[in-house]
C-alpha cells in the first residue's frame, strides 16, 4: 500500500464523469427498494411477498447481479485504465516503487469505492426491505462485499491487459453471467455472481431455502474461487505493471 | 557523474524497426537527440528510462541494465513526451506527490524547490487541467527534477513553450549540465539543439546518423557530398552546364538500353547546388523533369533539419 498512489488514484477516479454513474446506480437501487416498502404498506399482498422471497429476489437481481458488477467494472477499470491510456501512469512507474504495491493500492481504492457505493447501499436496501439489520441484510451486505472484491480485482487486471476492458467486462457481466448463466447451468460455475451468492446462501443459513436463495456452487467452492480470482488478478496486474509497454503513438 | 551506454541497440515492433543497431554513450553535460518524426527518439528514451527492453544489444546506466530496475529512478528523472498528467490535482499537489513517491526525507521542501526552479510558484495552486501547454511542460519538468537526479531524460521538453519559457528552460538545462549531470533531450529542431547541447546525436529512420558537436553536425549536413539523379528536357546540355558549376564535383551522363538518359551529379555543397540548379537550367533553356537525391531518406531529413 502506498498512500500517495491511493490519493492520486481516488482523486482521478472520483474526479471523472463516471462518478455520476457511481451515484446513480445505488440511488436507483435504494429508490426501488423504498418504493417496494411503500407499496407494501399499502397492499398486504406485497407486504407478505416482501417478507417472503421478494426481498431476497430484489437484492439478488438488482444488488448482486447488476449493481456490484457494474460498480466493480467502473471502479476496477477506472482505477488504472485511463492512466494507462493517457500515459500518466508513467509518473507512478518512473519511481522506486514496487509494482505489486501499486497494483494492490489501486485495488484497495477500487474496493473502497465499491464498498461505499455498492456494499453499503445494498445493506441499507436490506434494512429498507426487511426492516431490520438481520440475517438477510447482513448476508447480502457481506456477499456484496465479496463480489465487489472479486469484480474489482478482475476488472483492474483486465484494464492492465487491454484497452477494451470496459467492453469486455460488460460482455462478461451482462452476457455471460446474466444471460448465458441464466440459461446454461454449466456457465454458472464460472461466475463471480454465483460464487458471491454461495456466500449469501451460507450466511442466510436455514432462511435461504425459505427465501429460495440458491447458488450454483457450494460455499467452500465459492469462497475458494473468490479468493483465488481476487489474489490471482491482483498479482497478475502487479506483474504486468513490471513490463507495461507505454504506447506513446496515440 | 553518470553515463548511459547503448551498445548495438536495436528495437523493433513487429516488423517496424524503430531503432537500428545504435551505439552511443551519453555522459555528463547536455546532449541533444536530434531527428525528425519517427526517427526513433522516443523509443531510445523509453529504453534509457527502463520502460522498454531492447530487442538486441544493451542499455545500461553506469554498467547496470536499466530495464525493469525500479531502483534506477532514484538517479533518473524523466520528462515524458505525452502531455497527460493527473490533472484533477493542482500543480503543487502533483509535484509534492512525486516527491513523496520518491520517498524523499522532506518532500514539501523538495517540491517547493522544484516548482521554484521551473518558475511555476505563481500558478502552483491551480488545477493542472487549467494549465497551458507550456505550463504543463514546466510542471512535468518539476516532477522530473524533484529528487535531484543525476540523469535527466527529456522527450521534446520544448514542445508548446513560448520563446521566453524556452530560454528559461534552456538556461536551466545548461545549469544542470554544468553541475555535472547527464542530460539528454530530444528535439526535431536543429536550432533548439545547437543552442544548449554540447553534443548532438542525430537519429534518422532508426539509425544513428551522426554525432558530435553542433558545428560538426551542421557541416556534415550541409557539406557532405550529395548525389542526385536528374532527368531533363536535354540531359547532354544539362550535364555540360552542371560541370561548370562550383558546387558540383562530378557529372555522369548515363544512357540505358532503351535510349533514355539520366544525369548523375555529385554535389559538394548541398544547399548551394540545390539553389544553383534551377537557375542554371533556366539560363540554358532546359526543363528539369526530375531531381532525385540518391540517398533519399537521409537526404530529405538533412535538408529538412537544415531548412528549419
Ligand atoms: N509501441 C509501438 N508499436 C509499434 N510501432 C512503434 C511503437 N513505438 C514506436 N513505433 C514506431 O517506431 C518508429 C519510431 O518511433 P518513435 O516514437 O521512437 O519516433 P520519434 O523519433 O520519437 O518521433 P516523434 O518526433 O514523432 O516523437 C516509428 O515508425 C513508430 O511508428
Ligand atoms: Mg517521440
Amino acid at each position: 500500500m502506498n498512500a500517495t498512489v491511493a490519493a492520486l488514484t481516488s482523486r482521478s477516479l472520483l474526479g471523472r464523469k463516471r462518478t455520476l454513474v457511481l451515484l446513480l446506480l445505488p440511488a436507483a437501487l435504494l429508490g426501488l427498494c423504498t418504493l417496494a416498502r411503500v407499496l407494501a404498506g399499502l397492499d398486504p399482498d406485497i407486504e407478505q411477498a416482501l417478507n417472503g422471497p421478494l426481498a431476497a429476489n430484489l437484492l439478488t437481481a438488482f444488488g448482486i447481479a447488476i449493481l456490484m458488477p457494474l460498480l466493480g467494472l467502473i471502479a476496477g477499470t477506472g482505477a488504472i485504465g485511463p492512466e494507462i491510456d493517457e500515459g500518466s501512469i508513467v509518473y507512478l512507474l518512473a519511481k522506486p516503487l514496487n509494482r505489486y504495491s501499486i497494483a494492490i493500492t489501486k485495488l484497495v481504492v477500487a474496493i473502497g469505492v465499491v464498498v461505499l457505493f455498492g456494499a453499503l447501499p445494498i445493506t441499507v436496501a436490506g434494512v429498507v426491505l426487511t426492516g431490520e439489520l438481520g440475517t438477510v441484510t447482513l448476508g447480502y451486505g457481506v456477499g456484496a462485499l465479496a463480489a465487489g472484491c472479486a469484480y474489482s480485482a478482475v476488472f483492474l487486471a483486465l484494464a492492465v491487459v487491454t484497452r477494451n476492458a470496459v467492453v469486455i467486462g460488460l460482455i462478461y457481466a451482462l452476457i455471460w453471467e446474466s444471460l448465458v448463466g441464466g440459461v446454461v447451468p454449466g456457465a454458472q460455475t464460472l461466475s463471480i455472481q454465483q460464487w458471491s451468492m454461495a456466500v449469501v446462501q451460507e450466511l442466510l443459513g436455514d432462511t435461504a431455502q425459505r427465501l429460495s436463495v440458491e447458488a450454483a456452487v457450494g460455499f467452500g467452492t465459492g469462497l475458494a474461487l473468490l479468493t483465488l480470482v481476487t489474489v490471482t488478478a491482483a498479482a497478475y496486474a502487479g506483474n504486468r505493471l513490471q513490463t507495461l509497454p507505454l504506447h506513446d503513438n496515440s | 557523474m553518470s553515463t548511459v551506454a547503448l551498445e548495438q541497440v536495436s528495437r523493433w515492433f513487429g516488423n517496424v524497426v524503430a531503432v537500428n543497431d545504435v551505439t552511443m554513450h551519453i555522459g555528463p553535460g547536455v546532449t541533444g537527440l536530434l531527428g525528425p518524426n519517427g526517427a526513433g527518439k522516443s523509443t531510445l528514451i523509453n529504453m534509457m528510462a527502463g520502460f522498454l527492453a531492447p530487442s538486441a544489444g544493451s542499455v545500461t546506466l553506469d554498467g547496470r541494465p536499466l530495464y525493469r530496475d525500479q531502483e534506477i529512478y532514484r538517479e533518473v528523472g524523466l520528462v515524458p513526451e505525452r502531455e497527460e498528467m493527473y490533472d484533477a490535482v493542482t500543480g503543487w499537489q502533483f509535484v509534492l506527490a512525486n516527491a513523496k513517491l520518491h520517498k524523499l526525507p522532506d518532500p514539501a521542501a523538495a517540491a517547493r524547490r522544484a516548482i521554484g526552479t521551473v518558475d511555476m510558484a505563481a500558478a502552483q495552486d491551480r488545477d493542472i487541467r487549467t494549465y497551458s501547454k507550456g505550463m504543463k511542460q514546466r510542471i512535468k519538468m518539476a516532477t522530473a527534477i524533484v529528487h535531484d537526479p543525476a540523469v535527466l531524460l527529456l522527450d521534446e521538453p520544448f514542445n508548446g513553450m513560448d520563446p521566453r519559457q524556452r530560454l528559461h528552460l534552456m538556461d536551466l538545462l545548461h545549469d544542470l549540465g554544468d553541475q555535472g549531470r547527464t542530460i539528454l533531450f530530444s528535439s526535431h529542431i536543429l536550432e533548439e539543439v545547437e543552442q544548449i547541447a554540447g553534443r548532438i546525436e542525430v537519429m534518422v529512420s532508426g539509425r544513428h546518423a551522426a554525432s558530435g558537436d553542433f558545428r560538426r553536425i551542421r557541416r556534415l549536413m550541409t557539406q557532405r557530398p550529395h548525389q542526385y539523379t536528374i532527368r531533363s528536357s536535354d540531359d547532354r546540355a544539362l550535364a555540360s552546364a552542371v560541370i561548370a558549376e562550383q558546387s558540383a564535383s562530378g557529372v555522369e551522363l548515363v544512357t540505358d538500353k532503351l535510349g533514355s538518359s539520366t544525369v548523375h551529379v555529385q554535389a559538394t555543397d548541398f544547399s548551394a547546388f540545390v539553389h544553383a540548379l534551377p537557375q542554371l537550367a533556366s539560363r540554358h533553356g532546359i526543363r528539369l523533369l526530375e531531381v532525385r537525391p540518391a540517398d533519399e531518406s537521409l537526404e530529405s531529413v538533412f535538408s529538412y533539419l537544415v531548412a528549419r
